[in-house]
């Protein structure tokens, strides 16, 4: 077999609003196949970096290819490619769960039944079938992310953007979406996501990136950043390298309870 | 399939999705056609009486029925521009909704047709224009308003309303995608609701100021509504009609390539 080129390449991006240094001069490489985590405060530049890879924005320098296409010359060419999940909702409430994946696979010009078949396997798939004809307005949050990230699969994409996926999440549901991007990996799809939650990037990624400032502060496997820190946690590893910490599971919780 | 084709099948996708929209909110609907409706009645039975005496041709005697008959014949078109301007309002505001709720987001981070969910939205636009004119114009057929009786000043009506409809939609899919948010969309346009009244619409130009009347014959209104009566009435609308479809014309082209710029720019964020 031979060697995949990366699903995400990226060197040298900077973005700026004004003063205002979002990016300051990043560099990453995702392999074909496996979860990137970009991992980071608020404000680390973590949805800008996304809104770059995913052809929402463009960088002021440097270069990105996703899925070998260039992010700025060939922007429909990446569309073809990708998937986004972000952190806000992007269902169209006032349609029903099964119509919102039929307006996807729609835009994606599949076949009629073809379609439809897709759309009532996704429904299965992400547990929403007793819901699918109800307003999507009327769901929990968690069914609203799981319309989310299933809209985002009628294309079948090959990189997939989830950024933030968990937040605002109850527990249940948070683990439900591991669950799925863990199937999702198993088909060969590439995850790059954005967190806060160390938890999440030591459940789910084969690579890690700290981002802090702009600025990619470390990058490895959970393992060896641990080891790189000397500390047993990604944590202890934010900690060494930044002199600040990252938000916690403690602070999941009180987001949830500031959410209430 | 060609990117043409991908174009009228993504955009007739849209529509779809914008349809079902507007057919599980019918009070919008409702809304949008109440306003016209509303000054229609306002119009005629209120200042009718008096305003029909002051149009020309009339001799100037109020007589309540048959000065408040002028007064619908005169002002029934301009009612109609101001249904097709009160649609498109409503069409700046469900686009800024769609731009602020992050669907918007995932239409742009697809392969599809650049303009597609726009023109979902305008042609959406146009199927509640269709409606709204027939409602409004079977209000004032029931008040007593004739039309003259020519196909082709039929036809000419219906064409001068759809180039309208289609110029002011796309001003106002371009204001909603500006404005940033639901409530400056849903004042943004305001110019459309009050343009009207400084046209010839509800009086003649030449009744005003003479600084005022040069606004009114010089603003795109004027030259639409006149061409809209004289069609209506089964005249030949002269140069207006040229005015009328150049203002339009010079609308859309703008107002189209501003939205689709504004559609896939870069947001702050």
């Amino acid at each position: 077999m031979n060697l995949p080129s990366p699903a995400v390449e990226v060197v040298g991006i900077t973005k700026s609003y004004g003063d205002h240094h979002v990016l300051r001069g990043i560099d990453l490489t995702v392999p074909t196949g496996t979860v990137y985590a970009l991992l980071g405060p608020n404000g680390a530049g973590k949805t800008t970096m996304v809104r770059i890879l995913s052809t929402l924005i463009t960088a002021d320098t440097g270069e990105a290819r996703v899925a070998g296409v260039d992010v700025r010359t060939q922007p429909d060419g990446v569309r073809r490619s990708i998937g986004v999940t972000g952190q806000f909702s992007a269902i169209d409430e006032l349609l029903t769960g099964r119509e919102n994946l039929r307006l996807m696979a729609d835009l994606a010009h599949l076949p009629a039944r073809e379609g439809a078949a897709r759309v009532d396997e996704l429904l299965g798939r992400f547990d929403l079938t007793e819901a699918a004809d109800r307003r999507a307005a009327t769901y929990s949050g968690g069914m609203k992310r799981r319309l989310d990230l299933a809209m985002t699969l009628v294309r079948l994409p090959r990189v997939i953007f989830l950024d933030e996926p968990t937040s605002g999440l109850d527990p249940r549901s948070r683990r439900d979406l591991w669950q799925i991007v863990r199937e999702l990996l198993e088909d060969g799809v590439t995850i790059f996501l954005t967190t806060q939650y160390l938890e999440e990037a030591d459940q789910l990624a084969h690579r890690v990136g700290l981002l802090d400032g702009g600025r990619l502060v470390a990058t490895g496997t959970p393992e060896e950043l641990k080891a790189q820190a000397g500390g047993e946690t990604l944590d202890d590893v934010f900690l060494a390298l930044t002199g600040h910490a990252i938000p916690t599971d403690d602070d999941l919780e009180d987001d949830l309870e500031a959410a209430r | 399939m060609t990117t043409l084709t991908y174009a009228v099948r993504d955009s007739s996708t849209m529509l779809r999705r914008n349809l079902k929209h507007l057919l599980r909110y019918p009070s919008l609907t409702l809304m949008i056609i109440g306003m016209p409706v509303v000054f229609l009645l306002l119009f005629v039975y209120v200042f009718g009486g008096t305003m029909g005496a002051g149009l020309p041709g009339t001799g100037g005697a109020v007589d309540g029925a048959a000065s408040r008959a002028d007064y619908l014949h005169y002002i029934t078109p301009t009612l109609l521009v101001m249904t097709v301007a009160s649609v498109a309002n409503s069409t700046a505001i469900l686009v800024a909704k769609d731009a602020t709720e992050g669907i918007i987001d995932r239409f742009r981070t697809m392969p599809i047709a650049r303009s597609a969910p726009l023109n979902g939205h305008v042609l959406a636009a146009l199927a509640q224009t269709v409606f709204g004119v027939v409602v409004i114009l079977g209000i004032a057929v029931a008040l007593g308003y004739r039309a003259g009786d020519s196909v082709a000043g039929w036809a000419g009506a219906a064409g001068m309303l759809v180039l309208m409809g289609v110029a002011v939609t796309w001003l106002c899919v371009a204001l909603g995608l500006a404005s940033g948010s639901v409530e400056g969309a849903s004042n943004a346009p305001m110019p459309l609701i009050l343009l009207p009244f400084l046209s010839s619409g509800f009086v003649p130009t030449d009744s005003m100021p003479s600084g005022l009347a040069w606004v009114a014959e010089h603003q795109p209104f004027t030259p639409i509504i006149d061409t809209l009566r004289a069609f209506l009435d089964g005249r030949d609308p002269g140069a207006d009609v040229w005015w009328a479809v150049g203002w339009c014309a010079l609308v859309t082209v703008v107002c189209f390539w501003w939205a689709v710029r504004l559609f896939g720019r870069v947001r702050a964020g």
